[in-house]
């Protein structure tokens, strides 16, 4: 055959590279070698029918993901020989650089065991390659992160142990929990959780806006692997829809598994994102949009499209996508104020905002900031000044599901506490939502066996009784450098010499007042 | 209810390009400018053309280079060797 064209057109080169490349097995069963594919009562009827819009084969694939690793580490060299470092906003900005490091960065490498493993339990060649480019993926998102991460290492603190604190330390246990909970399910949960839930419907809100953030805060290599890691996303996010409506078309007993999962999972996925919402209200210095205008654009808005898209195959929104909206105007400011408290027993700094940034809370924030959280904020200020940093000394309950503690309040009801608890084999659970007890009930057998950092402190599994030594024995918490107040902090002074000042503490407070 | 896709990009000098395309190919699309990333929404559906873009480059284009450049998108998707379309139907 003699063609004018020679190179084979996406889609037939995406057939002859991915499809073409399975085969049938002959003197095995299929079952034998897909045992997971059908006990989560999943029916598949044509795997033909998978569809890879982006038709990514593997030769392109590698051409792509070189182009992006030679610009990124292009970024990272230049980052590193001028002092980068020192161009960023203020100080206070690593501490979010902390959180990610410890919080989300391990989720990428939990993400790329996900996928690694799932890759080898589909029996539709089409879903396997998508999973293994994805682990891929995954893979060098969590190397990335390390590599920029490296250079704030040398000279800040709280960032030099995070995969040890990742497995320990107790608001890390919310991230490391959810991707247990994912992983731990069966192949299309995993998928619906992570590739459609997370992926899909919500991490725009870390990598998107925040990221953002990061360069407006002078961040290059930050914002340089954020947005490298999420051109990655852009895939793993149409991978998440396509696995939903082949899943959904593939047979209707599907649908009410399938939204089951994705009640459960917007929920968990959202709890996890709280972090998120004081990492962009409270830990970027200069700001460029707040948690709740970040929530309406790509929850509200891109998430109420994609939703009404799903209808016609029965899916209904989130179960409690209401409460989440309500929050919105709450978050940030319940999460900072928790992190506040409990800064003796966490690897970053916490502060009080300045006035400008206050006022500029009061302005995204119309309802309720100066009504529920000025006052408190000015509250422990003024006790600051006054000699006496507050910090809470009782450990927190935590929620038995999503094991933040339980410091949300009702919606419609901000003055509330929200808790629900409930009996089960005779032993009593507390929860901190509706929403979570509701998971639990489904799966209790699960979620008795979480590992939960207070009850694991207070029953003598971590090294020691006091917070102290938990904190720097079985944390690797540097107790007096990484932790408490970041006025007068270690990383506080040094940015000080950087910018050529010394440090006063009454200067650095009224500094902070007008700030 | 308004039903928007979206595509953003890392505001850099292919994505100059890109956003030029497809606002002339979209007329009807919406450009936002934040920091480090420019992007695009519209009601329903957005396309890119592979010619458009050729011809604002003046050189061969593939469509598939988009995804260096791309930070995130809305919408389903649908990719040819001449296209990249994202759609609500």
């Amino acid at each position: 055959m003699v063609s004018k064209n020679k190179k084979l057109n996406l889609k037939d080169k995406y057939q002859y590279l991915t499809r073409d490349m399975a085969w049938e097995p002959t003197y095995q069963k299929k079952k034998d070698i897909f045992p997971d594919e059908d006990f989560e009562g999943i029916k598949i009827t044509d795997w033909s029918q998978w569809e890879d819009p982006f038709r990514l084969t593997m030769d392109a694939y590698w051409k792509y993901q070189a182009e992006k690793e030679k610009k990124l580490y292009a970024i990272f060299d230049a980052f590193a020989q001028n002092n980068g470092h020192q161009n960023i906003s203020d100080a206070r900005y690593v501490n979010a650089l902390k959180l990610f490091l410890t919080g989300v960065s391990p989720l990428e490498h939990a993400a790329f065991q996900g996928y690694s493993k799932v890759g080898r339990q589909f029996s539709g060649a089409g879903a396997r390659v998508a999973c293994q480019m994805q682990a891929i993926d995954e893979l060098r998102h969590s190397q990335t992160q390390q590599h920029a991460m490296s250079h704030y290492n040398k000279h800040f603190n709280g960032l030099h142990d995070a995969a040890h604190m990742h497995d320990r330390v107790w608001f890390l246990s919310v991230p490391k929990s959810f991707f247990d909970d994912a992983r731990t399910a069966g192949p299309f949960e995993f998928l619906t959780a992570i590739s459609f839930s997370f992926e899909y419907v919500l991490t725009n809100l870390l990598f998107v806006p925040f990221m953002s953030g990061a360069a407006y805060n002078g961040d290059m290599a930050t914002v340089t692997f954020g947005f490298s890691a999420q051109s990655d996303e852009a895939r793993h996010m149409t991978l998440g829809l396509e696995v939903i409506k082949f899943i959904l078309e593939q047979h209707e007993d599907n649908v009410p598994i399938v939204q089951r999962w994705i009640d459960k999972w917007f929920w968990r996925g959202f709890r996890l994102l709280s972090l998120v919402s004081m990492m962009m209200d409270y830990m970027l210095p200069n700001k460029v949009m707040s948690w709740s205008e970040a929530w309406e654009v790509y929850y509200e808005q891109n998430g109420g499209a994609l939703f009404k898209d799903l209808e016609r195959y029965g899916i209904r929104p989130p179960k409690y996508q209401d409460v989440a909206n309500d929050a919105k105007h709450h978050l940030s400011h319940q999460l900072w104020s928790t992190f506040y408290q409990y800064s003796q027993a966490t690897n970053f700094h916490t502060w009080i905002p300045g006035k400008e940034e206050m006022d500029w809370m009061s302005e995204k924030y119309p309802d309720t900031f100066d009504k529920y959280y000025r006052p408190r904020y000015e509250y422990w200020a003024k006790e600051h000044a006054e000699g006496r940093r507050f910090y809470n000394n009782t450990l927190p309950q935590l929620c038995q599901v999503c094991q933040v503690p339980t410091l949300f309040t009702e919606m419609g009801e901000p003055t509330r506490l929200s808790h629900r608890q409930m009996k089960y084999e005779g032993e009593r659970y507390h929860f901190c939502s509706e929403a979570c007890c509701d998971i639990f009930k489904h799966e209790p057998e699960k979620y008795i066996q979480a590992w939960l950092p207070v009850h694991q402190i207070y029953q003598g599994n971590c090294e020691g009784g006091d917070v102290e030594t938990v904190v720097q024995k079985y944390y690797h918490i540097e107790v007096g450098v990484d932790n408490f107040e970041y006025i007068g902090s270690p990383d506080h002074k040094h940015w000080l010499s950087i910018k050529g000042k010394s440090f006063d503490s009454k200067a650095e407070k009224s500094e902070q007042d007008a700030a | 209810m308004s039903q928007l896709v979206f595509i953003a990009f890392q505001d850099n000098d292919d994505s100059r390009y890109l956003a030029e395309a497809v606002m002339e190919d979209n007329p009807d699309a919406e450009l936002q400018h934040q920091p480090a990333m420019i992007r695009i929404q519209a009601e329903k559906r957005l396309v890119i053309n592979r010619e458009t873009m050729e011809e604002k480059l003046g050189r061969d284009w593939d469509v598939q280079e988009m995804l260096i450049n791309v930070i995130s998108i809305g919408g389903n998707v649908d990719e040819d060797d001449d296209h990249f379309i994202l759609e609500w139907k």
